[in-house]
């Protein structure tokens, strides 16, 4: 299986978020209500260690290991950015789940983060239906 | 010094895990030649079970496995948590934000989340409902319609210096902050 790496990838990704405590719906009302650094800290300290890295491997013209060119995730402006982004901050601060969080509360055996994964879902499928008739 | 294991079972710092969250997006690059990004999952298991015809929904998912398997290694690591690492129950939450919550008739038990909100009981109460279906499904449309979530857009476009991911965040923070602020104070 030539993904199989991602699963080991997902899941040192999924026990960082939980030992990290971003997952915790108590931390994310903490950061909308500015009552800690801790989330700021983790996600500030998080893009800077992944910002640098990704300078030094341009820098260095790091090549991907099966020797191909790296692809950098490339973002294109739009208004959905500002209006989906808007929807999602809603779902964030209600669930206090990013995705990421839902499906490492699952394995940790929150059941009820599988109706969480089945509403996002959802919603997602509902986005898609309308998308054409959404600004963009 | 206290054993390595006690180390490892209790919450890490801000400043330990970052930086691994961090260092998640290089080896992501390097070793998969993959951004890191969650939401698209939820994409991908509609163009795998729902597709119905839908044209952004009709697309070669199976060329996308990596990502499916990427979430469901995060499973997976929620699972490791419990069962192997060890996870101890979180005990510096901010007082203010505690007693705040009280007000608003959400109790602080030292986990992770509400346990009587986020449960299965949880789901027939309105507040249940609210929480975990209402929220989900803004979650998934939202994070669609930006094109990505905090792993997305906050970590990984941020991180290779994409101003349109700049502006999803601010999004996500303005939805996370109305909720907060002008929400929850109108109906709690």
């Amino acid at each position: 299986m030539k993904h199989f790496r991602f699963l080991i990838f997902g899941a040192l990704f999924g026990i960082i978020l939980i030992k990290s405590e971003v997952v915790s719906w108590y931390r994310i009302q903490e950061m909308f209500r500015f009552q800690s650094f801790h989330m700021y800290g983790v996600m500030a300290s998080a893009i800077a260690v992944a910002t640098l890295s990704i300078i030094l491997l341009k820098a260095f013209r790091v090549k991907a290991l099966g020797g191909e060119e790296i692809a950098y995730p490339v973002k294109k402006y739009n208004h959905g950015l500002w209006i989906g982004g808007f929807l999602f901050g809603i779902g964030w601060a209600l669930t206090g789940a990013c995705p990421g969080p839902m499906f490492a509360h699952l394995g940790s055996g929150i059941v009820v983060a599988a109706v969480m994964i089945i509403s996002a879902v959802a919603g997602t499928w509902t986005y898609s239906l309308f998308r054409e008739r959404l600004p963009h | 010094m206290e054993p390595l294991i006690e180390t490892i079972s209790r919450p890490w710092p801000w400043y330990v895990a970052g930086p691994l969250i961090g260092l998640v997006v290089p080896l992501m690059l390097v070793v998969g030649n993959r951004a890191l990004g969650v939401s698209s999952s939820f994409r991908h298991v509609c163009a795998a079970c729902f597709p119905a015809k839908i044209p952004f929904l009709r697309y070669n998912w199976k060329a996308e496995i990596w990502n499916l398997l990427f979430v469901l290694g995060i499973v997976l690591g929620g699972f490791l948590v419990v069962q192997v690492v060890g996870h101890t129950s979180m005990v510096d939450i901010s007082k203010q934000t505690i007693a705040d919550l009280q007000r608003m008739g959400v109790s602080y038990n030292s986990g992770l989340l509400p346990a009587d909100i986020f449960s299965i009981g949880g789901l027939m109460s309105a507040r249940g409902l609210l929480f975990i279906v209402v929220g989900g499904f803004f979650v998934g449309f939202g994070t669609r319609y930006a094109g990505g979530c905090t792993s997305g857009h906050a970590i990984s476009g941020l991180s290779n210096l994409q101003w349109p991911s700049l502006i999803a965040v601010i999004g996500f923070f303005a939805g996370g902050l109305f909720v907060t602020h002008v929400v929850f104070p109108l109906i709690f």
